[in-house]
């Protein structure tokens, strides 16, 4: 599978930039021409999956969200959302629809929605050493944008 | 303002409007509580008319203020859903808990 199209950007884990990266690698994704609810799809899970690193990450601290985007040329698009902050110490858990360590008004449904919403979702995780979320959506055959190969 | 509430009788309804994730929710949550601190209703409405994006964040807020309204025997209508907001709300099976309707 070849890349055609790369994005990278660092952003602070301030709660302002939720809806900074969703919009940006919404933006980048027009290129594959998806539709309304697979552009949806892709802004939820990266919400979701930036939101983890500014809650569960670097909790209460200041550190880097590094994100990657590829678009490729099966017509897919695959996003990296990568911290170094505290780790899953147990991801299969971590992964439970409804677990949370976040208290009350934390749905625990983090995981549950890139699972639901992106083809494939890995997770790598080192308590201590930073977690790294890679997700894939492949796009709809319609007139696939701008992609040329 | 986030959120514009409006009083009727025993209905409180609560018109939601921006973008609602983790950043958000909390003015909100927040904006709802106090009302409902004020004046517990026997029915909530949360609308999402003028939601554009809600995440897994906006399902902590529909769930929080059920816990919050159930105990005093109240109700919970979710309303005014977008195909991706009633996508999320399905996926954490908010219409177990309120009745949960589409937007137009």
């Amino acid at each position: 599978m070849k890349v055609i199209n790369e994005f990278k950007m660092t952003v602070l884990s301030k709660s302002t930039n939720e809806s900074f990266t969703r919009a940006a690698v919404s933006a980048f994704a027009l290129q594959l021409d998806p539709t309304i609810d697979e552009l949806s799809d892709i802004k939820t899970a990266v919400s979701e999956a930036v939101t983890n690193c500014i809650v569960h990450a670097y909790r209460e601290s200041l550190g880097k969200i590094y994100i990657t985007a590829q678009i490729r040329d099966d017509y897919s698009i695959l996003i990296r959302i990568r911290d170094r902050g505290c780790g899953i110490d147990n991801i299969e858990q971590a992964m439970q629809p409804l677990f949370t360590t976040a208290g009350g008004e934390r749905a625990g449904l983090g995981f549950a929605v890139m699972q639901s919403f992106m083809d494939s979702l890995k997770v790598r995780s080192k308590v201590g050493g930073g977690t790294s979320i890679t997700m894939v959506k492949k796009i709809s055959m319609r007139t696939n944008g701008n992609v040329s190969k | 303002m986030a959120v514009r509430i409006q009083q009727t009788g025993e209905v409180l309804s609560a018109y939601l409007s921006g973008e609602l994730d983790h950043h958000t929710a909390k003015e909100m949550r927040e904006q709802i509580d106090s009302a409902l601190d004020l004046n517990m209703p026997t029915l909530l409405i949360i609308d999402f008319t003028d939601v554009g994006f809600m995440d897994s964040s906006g399902i902590g807020l529909v769930m929080g203020r059920y816990r919050k309204i159930a105990k005093a025997g109240a109700s919970l209508h979710v309303t005014g859903t977008s195909p991706q907001i009633y996508k999320v709300m399905k996926l954490a099976g908010i219409e177990r808990l309120a009745r949960l309707e589409k937007g137009e």
